[in-house]
């Protein structure tokens, strides 16, 4: 009887007095140098400053378990930091909270913030542009052969450079590097790629490489793998190879031609509990100082006050330096063609 | 097992008990029933609310998709009398009707999963009408229900297109067979005949699961065999002190021999250095994230499902018999093939559909070491789950490995029995 | 015979030296997976003990151990007393539907995962127990049941059901006759079906990546991010933490199946 009761009471205690975690909001980001950068110089001072406690989660990017969050009224995660792509179909499927951009502060040097922010960061009412990254491929210069690669069309090239290359596994960015190394101008990319003539082009091309690639599912393997030697050139993102080389040491050399940038963007997911500590977090965080602390990691700032504070040797290697060499990812165009590209890229790599 | 039980002897017992002592010996039957099922039910019910009912809510989702009907539902029901396969789109009244409806959307800012859902029937719709949405909210109700065809047609051209139309009578159906079809690569064309579709996706997908769980299940078998010969043929004590070798691996975590084939098959690994310190390769070889890493991974994560029944079966084989047939002559080899061997077909063939049940489903290990080319068919599941969102597909191809694998577990119930799996 | 043990020796080093290879691995003072030039020639400054501080100085290290034995404990507790009654239940002859039940009740070791998470995805996100402990050990318990049902089951092969209704038949009430007429019985059994529970909670991670939110995050699931993400070592010490604990627990399994053997043969 004894045995029963006390099991009654084990059985009791589980189901109901899990560990409470009081007094704390959770804030999801990427991880990585970039995670660390941001704990660094935003999520640690807005503690400091303020007494609040932050989970800080990492995830890969896409909307699913927010959608489940939502949908299921259990929210768990108050703030996150999504990329454009994702940021569009999240606010328009009523996943996030809209953002009051009038709330937020006036850069340091007194700069309104309609002003200081750049249009992108404030174009979608569900967040605030957070930093400005890019995608680009980057080699080692120890293991490379054939000289140094220069352009897209050098990625493609796999009789001068020869090695294996690393994508991350996905259609986007592959899909504009392909074209763009096919000669399709830049500002037809997007155009073309909706038609299946061009996805065609776009298979095609990277039918040429296809056995000298190497694909990763996570950007903080593109650094291990350009380390290791399981590729001589990787698509990266900046900020990742950009802490290899400035920590590290490590031999990389970023290619700026044909990089697509985009913004990442800190949101809140509708129906958290801590709606006006999230909204305090971003209106810190997207402040002037807390920006410009990106620069660790080679993510430029979204408001133009945020640059007094940048280390005039790094303004070069920020993706802002070289946007005329890039190309913005079209949040639309992914929104209309990811699926049905990601089946068909899917059906690619299996054949 | 003892049966005491009266069932097995009524035949005798009738003869000589009344009928009052029969009605009695039901009645205590009845309850002997009832006490046994009492003791299974607190787990039955467990089982079916925190398990069953998942799983039966998953085949559910699989042909249960209300979004569009809730999303829509007056259009639809303007739409019910618009014949598809013309070639006309729907009148200018059905387009007036969605426009007010499309406004409210725009403003409840739930036109996005109107849009994913058409998009996934029409790539490159959703665009068109996530603009038409916000174009939509600034008009005056009123007005959309006189003018909203014209203002939808003029915001965005493709309102004018028959297909846009079709694919949105079709996504309104709430139950339906779509995801199934998508999932066997088939499609529904306009003539409302099934058609192979554009991607070839999915079927290729399962077959190289299978053949993954078969060359999985057969290596197994193979390095699995001489190993249970040797210790069944041990001595007890020699066997009780190998057979940790094999134990420890069966209860160490999954995620650290996955971590240990990471540090083994990585370009600088050890399998890599110790080649190229013997000087058998000269540059390294990519093993990771390949077919190959998942294959060898899983053999070996798997193995010991393979020796544990191999070896109980043949522990039970007298030798005895392999000698008679050698003493009467028989050659070792074929005596060991035609007299030995088949007496181990109980215990290899549980092995193997253990094996084979267990590899054919499997996520962790190939999602971690398999690349691209190691990929399986519950890896794909995880992306519609995670990444694509599309849930109903995602569903549909878990509902089919689910039958397959269900399949194999009853073959698997018949020819061994499922209670009389044996753990370490 | 010469060359069947040399196979069979083959064999036993396939399965154990993936496991003993991350050993000396998890001391490396790189932050790499593999063996340095110091390492081998056994220079005492390639090794370090840094992973192992590491784990116990991160709190997301600290908060998935705790979560694991938490979880793991709950999800133990439940599976282990309703599979155990459940095992009796269906040992017993006249159980009605044996069949069907037992392949019922099996169902969840068979499943695959991946289908198994997508549905409790589904099916608690509705009830409102997705991110929480309560779903969680929900999950894990309803995964641990089939082992508990088996190993009971092979303890209770053999024994008598009229003992039951013996003592029953005497005026002993129900719960009287549990404890001290089955238990004494079937305890290797139900001790080894609760470490087998414990230990599919504690390794599993497909359930918790879909279900878990991040206040539930286990050891496993922290494994497998860093091994998505960034892959260091601390993943090997862990690795190695987790080596010797299912060490001492096949150690603990194998002495109450030595120890139970005895008694039904009488020694003891």
């Amino acid at each position: 009887m004894k045995a029963l009761k006390r099991l009654g009471v084990a059985i009791a205690l589980c189901t109901a007095a899990a560990p409470v975690m009081a007094d704390q909001f959770t804030a999801v980001s990427f991880g990585g140098a970039y995670g660390a950068a941001q704990q660094k110089h935003m999520l640690d001072p807005f503690m400091e400053k303020t007494g609040h406690k932050i989970l800080f989660e990492n995830y890969s990017g896409g909307i699913a378990e927010i959608k489940a969050q939502v949908e299921s009224g259990n929210v768990l995660w108050d703030v996150v930091d999504i990329e454009v792509i994702d940021l569009e179909r999240a606010c328009s499927e009523g996943l996030l909270e809209v953002f009051p951009h009038d709330t937020l502060p006036a850069g340091d040097d007194g700069t309104p913030a309609k002003d200081d922010f750049s249009p992108e960061a404030l174009s979608n009412e569900c967040g605030v542009g957070n930093i400005v990254w890019t995608v680009l491929y980057s080699y080692n210069k120890e293991t490379i052969e054939g000289g140094q690669p220069t352009t897209i069309e050098d990625l493609f090239n796999t009789e001068k450079f020869p090695g294996k290359r690393a994508l991350r596994k996905r259609p986007q960015v592959n899909m504009e590097w392909a074209l763009l190394a096919d000669g399709v101008p830049k500002e037809q990319i997007y155009d073309v790629l909706a038609t299946e003539a061009g996805q065609k082009q776009a298979f095609a091309k990277l039918d040429t490489i296809k056995n000298d690639l190497v694909w990763f599912d996570s950007w903080s393997q593109a650094p291990q793998l350009l380390n290791d030697g399981g590729a001589v050139m990787v698509q990266s993102a900046n900020g990742r190879i950009f802490d290899a080389i400035q920590s590290d040491n490590k031999p990389f050399e970023m290619v700026w031609d044909a990089h697509i940038y985009d913004l990442d963007v800190w949101a809140i997911v509708k129906g958290t509990k801590h709606k006006a500590v999230a909204e305090e977090f971003i209106r810190f965080a997207t402040s002037s100082k807390p920006e410009s602390g990106m620069q660790d990691v080679a993510y430029g700032p979204t408001r133009q006050s945020s640059y007094a504070y940048v280390d005039p040797a790094i303004i070069p290697r920020l993706p802002s330096a070289h946007l005329e060499e890039g190309l913005q990812a079209s949040g639309t165009f992914w929104a209309d063609y990811g699926e049905s590209l990601g089946e068909k890229f899917n059906e690619w790599l299996l054949n | 097992m003892p049966q005491f039980d009266l069932t097995t002897n009524s035949n005798k017992v009738q003869s000589v008990l009344t009928v009052e002592e029969m009605a009695q010996s039901r009645k205590i039957q009845r309850r002997r029933k009832l006490i046994a099922f009492a003791f299974v039910t607190p787990l039955l019910v467990f089982v079916m609310i925190a398990f069953i009912a998942p799983i039966g809510t998953m085949l559910y989702r699989s042909v249960y998709n209300p979004t569009v009907a809730q999303l829509i539902p007056d259009t639809l029901e303007a739409l019910s009398d618009w014949d598809e396969s013309s070639d006309a789109r729907p009148d200018d009244a059905v387009l007036n009707r969605f426009a007010v409806e499309l406004r409210q959307l725009a403003i409840d800012r739930d036109s996005g999963k109107l849009a994913e859902e058409i998009n996934r029937g029409l790539p490159g719709s959703s665009s068109v009408i996530k603009a038409t949405g916000r174009k939509m909210k600034k008009m005056d109700p009123a007005l959309l229900s006189s003018e909203g065809a014209s203002l939808l047609i003029a915001t965005k051209p493709q309102w004018q297109t028959v297909e846009i139309w079709r694919v949105m009578k079709k996504s309104g159906a709430i139950f339906t067979d779509s995801s199934y079809l998508t999932a066997l690569d088939l499609d529904r064309n306009s003539d409302d005949e099934i058609v192979p579709r554009d991607t070839q996706v999915y079927i290729q997908l399962y077959l190289k699961s299978l053949k993954i769980a078969l060359t999985i299940t057969l290596l197994t078998a193979l390095i699995g065999f001489p190993l249970s010969y040797y210790l069944a043929t041990a001595s007890p004590k020699t066997a009780n002190t190998l057979m940790v070798f094999v134990l420890l691996p069966f209860w160490t975590s999954l995620l650290v021999r996955t971590t240990s084939w990471i540090a083994l098959l990585q370009t600088n690994g050890v399998v890599n250095s110790v080649l190229q310190y013997l000087h058998v390769i000269s540059e390294p070889i990519e093993m990771l994230y390949t077919e190959f890493a998942t294959v060898i991974a899983m053999t070996h994560i798997l193995l010991p499902f393979m020796i544990l029944p191999l070896y109980s079966v043949m522990k039970g084989i007298d030798p005895s018999y392999l000698r008679a047939a050698m003493s009467l002559g028989a050659k070792p080899i074929p005596a060991f093939i035609r007299i030995y061997m088949p007496m181990t077909v109980p215990g290899l063939s549980a092995g193997a559909l253990l094996v084979f049940i267990i590899s054919i489903g499997y996520y962790i290990t190939p999602a971690l070491v398999g690349g691209t080319d190691g990929q399986m068919i519950s890896n794909i599941i995880a992306f519609h789950m995670q990444s694509s969102n599309n849930w109903e597909l995602a569903a549909a191809l878990g509902s089919l490995l689910l039958a397959l694998i269900l399949l194999l577990y009853w073959i698997y119930d018949r020819l061994v029995g499922v209670s009389n799996i044996k753990l370490g | 015979m010469h060359g069947l043990r040399l196979t069979a020796w083959a064999v036993l080093a396939f399965l154990m030296v993936p496991i003993l290879v991350i050993i000396p691995l998890s001391f490396n003072a790189e932050p790499y997976f593999t063996f340095t030039e110091g390492m081998l020639s056994l220079d005492a400054d390639a090794y370090s003990l840094e992973w192992y501080a590491e784990i116990f100085n991160n709190e997301k290290w600290l908060l998935a151990i705790k979560n694991s034995f938490f979880i793991g404990l709950c999800a133990t507790i439940i599976a282990t007393a309703l599979g155990t009654f459940a095992a009796i239940g269906l040992s017993n002859p006249v159980m009605p539907f044996q069949r069907v039940i037992m392949a019922m009740l099996l169902s969840p070791m068979i499943v695959p995962l991946i289908i198994t998470a997508a549905g409790m995805y589904f099916f608690y996100t509705q009830l409102g127990l997705s991110g929480t402990y309560l779903g969680v050990i929900l999950a894990h318990a309803a995964l641990g049941t089939p082992f508990v049902i088996i190993t009971v089951n092979a303890a209770l092969s053999g024994f008598d059901h009229s003992l039951m209704r013996a003592s029953l038949g005497l005026g002993a009430p129900p719960i009287y006759t549990f404890f001290n007429v089955i238990m004494p019985l079937i305890r290797p059994g139900v001790i080894s079906g609760a470490l087998f529970a414990f230990v599919t909670s504690f390794d599993e991670v497909v359930v918790i990546l879909f279900l878990a939110g991040p206040e539930q995050r286990t050891i496993p699931r922290q494994m497998f991010s860093g091994l998505r993400e960034q892959i260091n070592p601390t993943i090997l010490a862990v690795a190695v933490l987790l080596v010797v604990i299912s060490g001492l627990m096949l150690l603990t399994i194998e002495y109450i199946r030595a120890r139970g053997e005895r008694i039904r043969s009488g020694e003891i």
